[in-house]
């Protein structure tokens, strides 16, 4: 279907000259294809960078749970906290390894929401806009977080803040920046990166960066 | 790339998207000793629109990988897909695209990519750009000279000093404003774009499409919010570092 004999993964010939300067001793944190950026974030959006007012932030979970809720930064705040410690991996290429969010997880969240037996994804929705789909048994079970602390300090505004969602063991499109709204469906539907080729789920260990990988 | 637009979710983009293939080496230029230029056949082309990219895979004996995204340079017209590679200190991908690539090899490539900072040549847009962000620029360029709708595209640029832009003489054929902070220029110290140097090119823009560094990105955009330029009608693409 695409060409020569260079359509599956341990088949492919080597480029010619070529050996890798930096994985004899590779990170094992770092999945395939990924390099360490080191103490750097490269702050990777497409847009304007939104100012907005912690106090007038607020959080809601909507679509198929039986007590639609929301929380504004203060009640939020009130929730018991909750912290990731690990690293987080660009489609890009570049990971973070060893850094930490605090925040609250999206268990809690959605434990107030009570999502509906037929709820299996999320549409995560930015106040800019933005979206992101995610099957929901990927932000379950501590694997998700709504964060306004990276590192102890406040969320910088380029990397999301006051307040973004992270679903670390994912590429970090789906850590929707700005976050507003997590919405429960009983169906997948594409986000904005995935309508425009990239991949429904994203694992970096299995490099699941564009459709069809 | 992979980044987050301002956009209603209502609002449906779609751009050509290409699968993993093979392209042929066919030219290597060094413009400079810190970038190069390839030109590939690629196999099974998908066209792509101007201000998409391409990921170019290495792959070692021992099945080690490492890619790269590269924005693409040429129009859609052109029988050769251009890259425009800045090559970065120490970087794997970049050093092996520099020293390494010889007309005639095969490279793993995906292409193209990218729906959101694209620009199809249908109507006025502006460009502003820093460094290596000329890049998808430049296709764009192109694209609307191909046209014949020169007028189409305004593009204001940013680099230290002129050798640092890809394709100087092509920015300033075409009439591109031209902003070295490094480097005095007849009637312009050396320093950064100013709003009143970007004015100019909003008059007619429907879309203004922004590239560069982060730090660039972001001071253009902000630049770009203080005139009056509405926050979704920017297309950002900021480039991080990448080996």
């Amino acid at each position: 279907m695409i060409n020569t004999a260079r359509t599956r993964k341990g088949e492919l010939m080597a480029t010619r000259g070529f050996f890798g300067r930096t994985h004899k001793e590779r990170d094992p944190r770092l999945p395939p294809g990924q390099y360490d950026v080191g103490s750097d974030w490269p702050v990777l959006t497409a847009e304007v960078t939104p100012r907005i007012v912690p106090e007038r932030w607020s959080i809601a979970i909507d679509g198929l749970v039986e007590n639609p809720v929301s929380w504004s930064w203060d009640e939020a705040h009130q929730l018991p906290p909750s912290k990731y410690e690990g690293d987080i991996h660009c489609v890009t290429t570049w990971s973070k390894l060893g850094t930490s969010f605090g925040g609250v997880s999206v268990d809690t969240l959605l434990d107030a929401a009570v999502p509906k037996p037929t709820a299996s994804f999320i549409m995560a929705t930015s106040s800019t806009g933005y979206t992101t789909n995610l099957p929901l048994a990927d932000v379950t079970g501590g694997k998700a977080w709504v964060v306004w602390t990276h590192e102890g300090q406040p969320l910088p505004r380029e990397h999301g803040g006051p307040v973004r969602m992270i679903v670390p063991h994912l590429y970090f499109w789906k850590s929707a920046k700005w976050i507003s709204k997590i919405t429960l469906m009983d169906h997948d539907e594409q986000g904005f990166w995935e309508r425009n080729g990239y991949h429904d789920r994203g694992d970096p260990w299995t490099e699941q960066r564009y459709q069809g990988d | 790339m992979a980044v987050q637009p301002n956009i209603p979710p209502s609002v449906g983009i779609s751009a050509p998207t290409g699968i993993w293939t093979t392209a042929k080496v066919v030219e290597v230029r060094h413009p400079t000793p810190d970038s190069v230029i390839l030109r590939l056949d690629v196999q099974n082309r998908v066209d792509h629109l101007p201000g998409q990219h391409y990921v170019v895979r290495l792959r070692a004996d021992d099945g080690y990988v490492a890619q790269r995204s590269y924005s693409v340079a040429s129009p859609p017209s052109d029988p050769l897909v251009e890259l425009w590679i800045e090559r970065i200190y120490e970087g794997e991908v970049s050093g092996y695209l520099a020293e390494v690539v010889e007309p005639g090899d095969d490279l793993e490539v995906r292409g193209p990519i990218g729906g959101w900072f694209v620009w199809d040549g249908a109507t006025p847009a502006a460009g502003v750009a820093g460094g290596s962000g000329v890049v998808p620029l430049i296709a764009m360029l192109r694209h609307a000279k191909v046209l014949g709708r020169p007028e189409l595209l305004k593009l204001a640029v940013s680099g230290r000093q002129l050798a640092d832009l890809p394709y100087p003489e092509e920015l300033a054929a075409a009439g591109a404003f031209i902003a070295l902070s490094r480097t005095d220029q007849p009637g312009r110290a050396a320093g950064r774009l100013t709003a009143a140097e970007l004015r100019p090119l909003l008059g007619d823009a429907d879309t203004t499409y922004v590239c560069g560094s982060a730090g660039f990105a972001e001071f253009a955009s902000s630049l770009l919010v203080e005139l009056g330029c509405p926050a979704d009608g920017i297309r950002v693409e900021r480039f991080g570092p990448s080996g």
